[in-house]
């Protein structure tokens, strides 16, 4: 859990760090899109570093993946009887929505890959042009679009705020002293990354990005 | 003052069980919740039933016996409290209680609130303790302990396992209690020999046992009568992480 979680982590924020290039312009934006092609050539093809980087991520989230349905499995198994009367006393909303906060993460994940990788659901086709795809794509009549994005990584934010210290925890990184550190950031980790990756359509939405 | 209480009543392992009602009447606020069930267990064996089967031993906080989930709580509303500890006065007139036993596979109920806890001593057999020569008692400071050290392990070494950790977990895991031991131990010179070998055969009974893994939700130190922290989970996992890399 920690481990691929770890992989997965470094991922998104390099991603809402990259999408941020979309405030230097349509041009620049478009080029990162098309550097992101060309990394490592001439020794890597054409998306060569792209595949690479996918590969590693489809692993990391099925271990992910995995590992969550290992330990949602141990737990029903480890509760047969349910309690009449439950209160959770200091469990977060964070930490109690794992579950179905990463189902729904995993769902938008398919959804965000049709709608801009392979621009199945996308009014812009021509793959070179990452920010008319960006800008159609989040544009006001598709509001529907840009809700679900909302509350998708508003989940992500709440699902990064305990998976990135329950990792930690996992990890044996910390202790009495570095806890209230650790879980500050995660904390600010998590709202920066939530921040990031939500600046982008709002940006479209009140036309500071066209 | 008067309550209305929702009981878990089975009669045996097999029984399927479930919520009896009983109304109480002059109930002191000065009773522990112990005592308040000991008025209504003399009131159902004057009325010839079964009275309500719960664990208990010293009544002071110290033994680890007594049990009971109190209104979705394990040990009740109060932090860092026992069931036996918990007085009459934390509750209201007419409030109404839900009691109900531990919840986890690795405790079955035996009878009404009373559950196995044998799960429990299959994991201290495990590696929770030191090989020690026997003979005579040691000197005194023979062994140096940094005073931080002795003061963190001492606080682990209170907990009386007494499950509240598991029963709290939304995993029904144990990890708090197998942590503790792995502290407690893991800080003194004498638990080093067994240092990586007891952490691999605890965490191995810990799940043999059936109890359900960590995800770090924290349910477990907040509910602890004895406060144990968190902070014992990451050591474990430390420890864990180095008996692998160790044994590779």
């Amino acid at each position: 859990m920690a481990i691929s979680g770890t992989a997965l982590v470094l991922f998104l924020i390099l991603h809402m760090v990259g999408n941020l290039k979309i405030f230097f312009g349509a041009e620049a934006f478009d080029h990162y899109a098309h550097w992101l092609r060309e990394i490592g050539a001439p020794l890597l093809p054409h998306s060569g570093f792209l595949w690479i980087q996918r590969v590693g991520l489809l692993v990391a989230l099925g271990l992910h993946i995995w590992s969550a349905a290992v330990l949602t499995i141990r737990a029903r198994k480890a509760r047969p009887v349910k309690y009449a009367h439950r209160k959770p006393v200091q469990g977060s909303y964070a930490a109690r929505t794992m579950r179905w906060g990463g189902v729904i993460v995993f769902f938008f994940v398919v959804y965000h890959i049709l709608d801009l990788t392979t621009r199945t659901f996308n009014p812009v086709a021509d793959p070179a042009q990452a920010n008319a795809a960006i800008v159609q794509g989040f544009a006001p009549g598709r509001w529907y679009v840009t809700a679900f994005y909302v509350l998708a990584v508003v989940t992500l934010g709440f699902h990064l705020r305990h998976g990135i210290w329950s990792g930690l925890q996992t990890l044996g990184v910390s202790n009495a002293r570095r806890e209230r550190v650790l879980k500050a950031t995660a904390f600010a980790v998590a709202f920066v990354t939530c921040a990031g990756f939500l600046a982008v359509p709002f940006a479209v939405l009140t036309g500071l990005v066209k | 003052m008067s309550l209305k209480l929702r009981i878990w009543r089975q009669a045996d392992a097999q029984d399927k069980g479930s919520m009896v009602t009983y109304q109480l009447q002059n109930v002191s606020p000065d009773m522990s919740f112990l005592e308040m069930l000991d008025v209504l267990n003399e009131r159902l064996t004057l009325d010839g039933e079964d009275p309500v089967a719960f664990d208990h031993d010293c009544r002071e906080g110290i033994c680890g016996m007594c049990s009971l989930v109190i209104n979705g709580i394990p040990h009740g509303p109060e932090k860092a409290t026992t069931t036996c500890q918990l007085h009459m006065r934390h509750f209201t007139d007419g409030q109404t209680i839900d009691i109900e036993p531990w919840r986890a596979a690795a405790f079955p109920v035996v009878k009404d609130l009373v559950v196995d806890r044998r799960a429990f001593d299959k994991i201290i057999q495990a590696g929770g303790y030191i090989s020690a020569p026997t003979g005579s008692a040691p000197d005194a400071h023979a062994s140096p302990v940094p005073k931080a050290d002795a003061d963190a392990a001492f606080e682990a070494a209170t907990c009386i396992g007494c499950g509240a950790c598991v029963a709290a977990c939304p995993n029904g895991s144990g990890m708090l209690f197998t942590a503790a031991k792995i502290t407690h131990l893991g800080l003194m010179p004498q638990g080093q020999p067994e240092r990586h070998t007891r952490v691999i055969d605890m965490i191995n009974a810990h799940d043999e046992a059936g109890f359900g893994g960590c995800t770090n939700t924290g349910e477990c130190t907040s509910v602890c009568p004895k406060g144990i922290p968190l902070e014992t989970i990451a050591r474990l996992n430390k420890d864990y992480r180095q008996a692998l890399r160790a044994a590779s």
